[in-house]
């Protein structure tokens, strides 16, 4: 066969088959992702009749919406840092610190099962915990007279939500952090030794800056992971806690809001936090990339 | 010095995670006054309510894996065969859940597909399925997709191809007798993986008035006391067993190099 045989025949017969090929995954993914998003962010800037609005973006600024907005910025900001606080220190703990070797599979192992750990279970496992007759709060108040109630801890609030998020948010800190620590060569700390820097100076001068993109890249990850949990948040607190994924659930099964459309405006708002969290991830993490590799 | 520090942070850790797990079963066996007792798992299991919503999120769960499969495996396989330019896009798109909450997606969901649309889904029970199998594959998407190119990297898919297709295979055959098996092990981590999602999946299944697992376990959580930590425990236990299931097959992976 011929090469000029080849070339003749095969634009006419290539293009449409190389297409049909990913058609079912087009029409899948238009049908059950782009579209009901696409409905949404459109819903949001429009009227009931279908006419074009901004009312719905403004109507997010009353009060009560705010106020679900901040506190649910809150608590993924708080769940987020403290996160990555600890799941840096039991990474670093494990990666430098000198502890057995036979430590780190089974703690990343477990890593993996608790970040998926998430949903209603997790909130029942906290309320058997941290609960009113939970067992840290009953060994505090037979064995050291000590009532948390008393002292204003509540797992229905505030900070109860955020140590509970913490369940899924430090695995995945730890998951993601890891293999970047493991990235730091021993090199770099040799050659800062020679040049005289002291341990300090290394994490502080080499180290550190490598790792802050990750560090910043997981923070953002981690917020968005946050911000967008719905399960734990209702079965833990009911709707007793105001938080935005809450509200948005309450709005979609009975239009709480008295505007159907201010419920698109919510959803949209939540897409845009997640989606500029996910963002800074994505930027972040090629940037550490040139010199984790 | 450094020591203490790194031994004080992994107990701080251990501490943190093991107490609600103990919290929880500990609590999950003390329905009986006074004594330890399997007690609120013999209720758990004996409650029609937990069979029917247990085979119902499995039902579920069975189909999106196959479907999931069905669509994730071709499209993955014809994109790295011919259209490997369309990689960054198509990779770009199946992270979009990610992105975007379960609860928006669902929403939308029920904005476009409810009674008075072009395609009425929730209109009846076998379409509600229908749409939340749908909204299930979009959850597992990612993870699918991620497993399966991953799996396709370690193995030369062009030169299985030309042979199988000098050899006189058809697209059905070389996809259901060449590519699967050989990402068989990926295609299972993906379907672990996809089964824990399903089983413990809140949102979509609530918002959509389905009788699943997941709706089933805030429900008894709202109402009653013992209960629930045993069917935290329990859904721990499918958890873990999902992803000791991916381990498991993993091991069994050639571990042939990566080619790229």
């Amino acid at each position: 066969m011929s090469t000029a045989h080849i070339s003749a025949r095969s634009p006419a017969r290539r293009l449409p088959l190389h297409w049909l090929g990913i058609l079912p995954f087009a029409a899948f993914v238009t049908l059950f992702l782009i579209l009901p998003t696409m409905k949404i962010v459109v819903g949001a800037f429009q009227t009931p009749d279908g006419s074009f609005t901004l009312d719905n973006i403004q109507g997010l600024f009353t009060p009560s919406i705010l106020a679900a907005y901040w506190i649910s910025i809150k608590i993924s900001v708080a769940s987020a840092l403290l996160g990555c606080l600890a799941g840096f220190a039991i990474s670093a703990a494990v990666v430098f610190g000198g502890l057995p070797r036979g430590i780190r599979g089974p703690l990343l192992t477990f890593s993996g099962v608790a970040s998926n750990f998430a949903g209603v279970p997790l909130a029942f496992a906290f309320l058997a915990t941290l609960g009113p007759v939970g067992i840290v709060n009953v060994f505090l108040r037979s064995e050291l007279g000590v009532d948390l109630r008393a002292l204003g801890f509540n797992i229905l609030s505030f900070w109860g939500l955020t140590i509970t998020y913490l369940f899924f948010q430090i695995p995945l800190m730890i998951l993601i952090i890891t293999p970047a620590l493991d990235g730091l060569k021993r090199e770099w700390r040799e050659a800062a030794s020679i040049l005289g820097a002291t341990g300090f100076q290394y994490w502080r001068m080499v180290a550190f800056p490598i790792l802050l993109p990750s560090i910043l890249g997981t923070l953002a990850l981690l917020f968005a992971n946050a911000f967008g949990a719905v399960a734990t948040a209702i079965a833990l607190t009911g709707s007793s806690l105001s938080i935005v994924p809450i509200l948005l659930f309450a709005q979609i099964r009975g239009d709480v809001l008295g505007n159907p459309h201010l419920g698109y405006a919510l959803a949209f708002g939540m897409i845009v936090v997640t989606g500029v969290a996910n963002a800074i991830y994505i930027w972040l993490r090629a940037r550490s990339e040139r010199w984790l590799k | 010095m450094k020591k203490i520090w790194a031994w004080g942070a992994l107990f701080f850790g251990i501490l943190y995670f093991t107490l609600p797990l103990v919290g929880m079963t500990n609590f999950s066996l003390k329905m009986r006054r006074g004594e330890y007792s399997f007690e609120a798992y013999a209720r758990v299991f004996g409650d029609p309510r937990f069979q029917e919503t247990f085979t119902y999120s499995v039902t579920q769960a069975l189909f999106t894996i196959v479907f999931g499969v069905l669509l994730v495996v071709p499209t993955a396989y014809w994109i790295r065969l011919k259209l490997p330019g369309l990689r960054p896009y198509v990779e770009f798109v199946t992270l979009l859940p990610l992105v975007i909450p379960a609860i928006v997606i669902v929403f939308g969901y029920i904005r476009l597909y409810n009674t008075s649309s072009w395609l009425p889904l929730t209109g009846s029970a076998f379409g509600t399925n229908i749409l939340l199998m749908f909204g299930y594959a979009t959850l597992a998407l990612p993870y699918m997709y991620r497993a399966v190119d991953t799996g396709l990297r370690t193995i030369d898919v062009a030169t299985l191809t030309e042979a199988a297709q000098s050899l006189g295979a058809g697209w059905t055959t070389i996809l259901a007798r060449i590519i699967l098996p050989n990402v068989l092990v990926a295609v299972l981590s993906g379907a672990f993986l996809t089964f824990a999602i399903v089983i413990g999946e809140f949102t979509m299944a609530a918002l959509l008035n389905r009788p699943a697992f997941g709706p089933y376990m805030q429900l008894l959580g709202a109402n009653r006391a013992y209960e629930p930590a045993a069917l935290a425990v329990i859904a721990f236990g499918i958890t873990w067993g999902c992803l000791g299931l991916i381990q498991l097959v993993s091991r069994f992976q050639k571990s042939a190099p990566p080619k790229a």
